[in-house]
């Protein structure tokens, strides 16, 4: 088996929250408990899941924006949590990042020119020369005009700033963009050139995305894998193509359900889910989605499921759920 | 035929800027009946947040002024009516909702306190009666231990919760029209779902029109009867929502259409797109306001506006409709 671009094992982010008084015992947030995937170069693995989840939350862990507390992510092979200083510097260029609000991820006071030098200028990318000519191209390869160079962020549409954004990210040359609810900001009619753009600098470029997002049409228009994420868990991860037409856990289907349709002849007759995310502070015993599960059983209640794995050969489809368990019957419940 | 619920004809709205008015609503009319539910859909910018507002007559000025048309609410004419006047009418007879609840409830008082407020100023009821009929709201939105959830303060409350709150506050006193700018937009996909389903159930129950204004063509067709497209200021198509998906009209309502993302069970390779970017208020182009952006578009398109026109079920602003443009 070939090793995988990026390969994420029992990640854990837990935030400590302070109590009231100096003397209650410390409460912990868990955004980010225990999740592991592999993503292999070129392939788009989408995340999905609803606010809290901890999907942002993982998209910074991975690249040590926020310190994890357990796990171990490996990048070509290469332990990231291991390294520091200048050589995970080194390592953090072949990961760049977008995110969601190209108004608030670009610095208001540098001209376009500034903002794609920087990157080049800090990893030390080409002579000083040549780097001039680079931002030209990178600013080409995104689909703006080299009138762009000596303009200020505040000059662009919020589609246009997305695609400096994607410039800035591109500059490095990076084998993996984690792209963090890069379109949801944006105009529909925008957001879909976005969405082709992205497509075309995969196939140009051999870049693999980590798609975090909320929006399930769009994680399934652009990803090969998508991952579902529920109270800092992956509860189901598949081929795209599988996890839309299957959708194996519960909470899957509640999501894939409750996205309108903008067609005609849909009003009224899904069955949404009913409450809300509970509190990652403490979350749910056993299965974390069992307060809010259509099908759950006693078993639910008191014993987290483990993964189990559906697919076939060469097609892996993995759910966290007892319903698919095979050791679980139903006389467990008593 | 009953007068319609509403009336707007020709509503035109500027907003003072740095170098004079820009137009924000260029002379829009629509009608709306008693019960019935209309979507008002539109990328940003194209003034449909700010219809919402004249409509409820609470477009801030300056900078903004409504500088023509008519808002009659049956048969009452909201504009230029004293603010007194409209301030009966507010939470009363019509009502508002808004994207992000957390800034438009009041942080310092609980929740029953505002609702009870609301209740109070408008109908003549005592404490305990107004209380009564606050808890009984809240139910009806679908608030589990209603009567404890009284006592809290908004920010003790969910994202999903402080809407829903919205929701009975805007609805307490049944007013005949609910004007509703992007009520989900900031919920998750689950509980938008029920939200929707509330608006939807309650607002049937108690017989009042909806103004949903939003830029998510899948809220609409959950929801809506009728849709009205805005681009740049204008509507450039209206229909029943089912037509719309159907048969869109206007080339930027197909576009539109075609663009939305949605789940498919034949995923496609690429998207359909709309060229180039929404012109920003004031450098709205003369003529068709999409012709810069229409692959239709020909020299008639940019020389004066087109007018609205039936096409089929539609009324659309279009030269060279969509369909076989019966």
């Amino acid at each position: 088996m070939t090793t995988a671009l990026l390969e994420v094992r029992g990640l854990v982010k837990h935030y400590r929250l302070r109590g009231g008084w100096p003397w209650s015992p410390a409460r912990w947030l868990r955004a980010v408990d225990g999740v592991s995937f592999e993503l292999a170069a070129g392939e788009t693995l989408g995340l999905v899941g609803e606010s809290g989840c901890g999907k942002s939350t993982l998209g910074r862990a991975l690249l040590r924006l926020v310190e994890p507390t357990a796990g171990e992510v490996r990048l070509n092979g290469e332990s990231l949590t291991a390294l520091d200083g200048r050589a995970l510097t080194a390592q953090r260029k072949h990961v760049q990042m977008i995110f969601q609000d190209p108004y608030a991820s670009l610095p208001p006071r540098r001209t376009v020119e500034q903002i794609l030098r920087e990157p080049l200028d800090w990893h030390r990318i080409g002579t000083p020369a040549s780097r001039a000519g680079r931002v030209g191209e990178l600013l080409a390869r995104v689909g703006l005009g080299p009138s762009a160079l000596p303009r200020y962020p505040h000059a662009f549409s919020g589609g246009q700033r997305q695609r400096i954004g994607i410039a800035r990210a591109l500059a490095v040359e990076p084998q993996l963009i984690i792209a963090d609810e890069a379109v949801s900001a944006l105009d529909v009619s925008v957001q879909s050139q976005i969405l082709n753009l992205l497509a075309d600098l995969q196939q140009e470029l051999g870049l693999a995305y980590l798609f975090i997002a909320h929006d399930l049409a769009v994680v399934q228009h652009i990803s090969d894998r998508v991952a579902v994420m529920y109270l800092g868990e992956i509860v189901e991860q598949a081929s795209s193509r599988r996890l839309y037409a299957q959708p194996a856990h519960p909470y899957t289907r509640a999501l894939i359900d409750a996205v309108p349709r903008p067609a005609s002849g849909h009003r009224g007759h899904r069955a949404p889910l009913v409450g809300e995310v509970p509190s990652p502070v403490e979350p749910p015993s056993g299965c974390r989605f069992h307060t809010r599960c259509p099908h759950a059983r006693p078993i639910c209640r008191s014993m987290a499921p483990r993964e189990i794995e559906l697919g076939t050969a060469g097609e892996s489809h993995r759910v966290r759920c007892h319903l698919h368990d095979p050791e679980i019957d139903e006389h467990f419940d008593d | 035929m009953t007068p319609p619920l509403l009336h707007v004809e020709n509503l035109t709205i500027d907003f003072d800027a740095r170098h004079g008015p820009v137009r924000a609503v260029d002379g829009i009319s629509f009608e709306l009946a008693a019960g019935e539910t209309l979507g008002l859909v539109g990328e940003s910018g194209c003034g449909k947040s700010v219809t919402g507002l004249a409509l409820m007559g609470l477009v801030p000025s300056p900078p903004g002024r409504v500088v023509d048309g008519s808002v009659r609410f049956e048969g009452f004419e909201c504009v230029g009516a004293p603010e007194k006047t409209l301030r009966s009418l507010r939470g009363k007879t019509m009502s508002m909702i808004f994207q992000e609840p957390m800034t438009a409830l009041n942080p310092v008082f609980t929740v029953g306190r505002q609702l009870i407020d609301v209740l109070r100023r408008h109908e003549p009821l005592d404490r305990r009666q107004a209380r009564r009929r606050a808890v009984e709201m809240l139910e009806r939105v679908g608030i589990p231990r209603a009567a404890a959830r009284m006592d809290e303060y908004p920010h003790e409350l969910s994202g999903g919760l402080r809407q829903r709150i919205m929701i009975a506050m805007a609805l307490a006193c049944r007013p005949r029209l609910l004007i509703a700018d992007e009520p989900t937009t900031a919920l998750d996909v689950t509980t938008q779902a029920q939200v929707l389903a509330e608006i939807r159930e309650l607002t049937e129950a108690l017989g009042t029109a909806v103004i949903l204004v939003t830029h998510d063509l899948g809220v609409i067709a959950e929801v809506c009867d009728r849709v009205a497209v805005m681009y740049c200021g204008r509507i450039v198509e209206q229909a029943p929502v089912d037509a719309v998906f159907r048969q869109p009209r206007h080339r930027y309502t197909e576009g539109l259409v075609a663009a939305v993302p949605r789940i498919r069970e034949v995923p496609i390779e690429r998207l359909p797109t709309i060229p180039g970017t929404v012109p920003e208020p004031g450098r709205w182009p003369s003529g068709c306001r999409f012709a810069p952006r229409c692959a239709y578009a020909d020299a008639a398109c940019r020389a004066a506006p087109p007018a609205l026109r039936p096409i089929g079920e539609s009324v659309a602003a279009c030269l060279h409709p969509a369909g076989d443009g019966r």
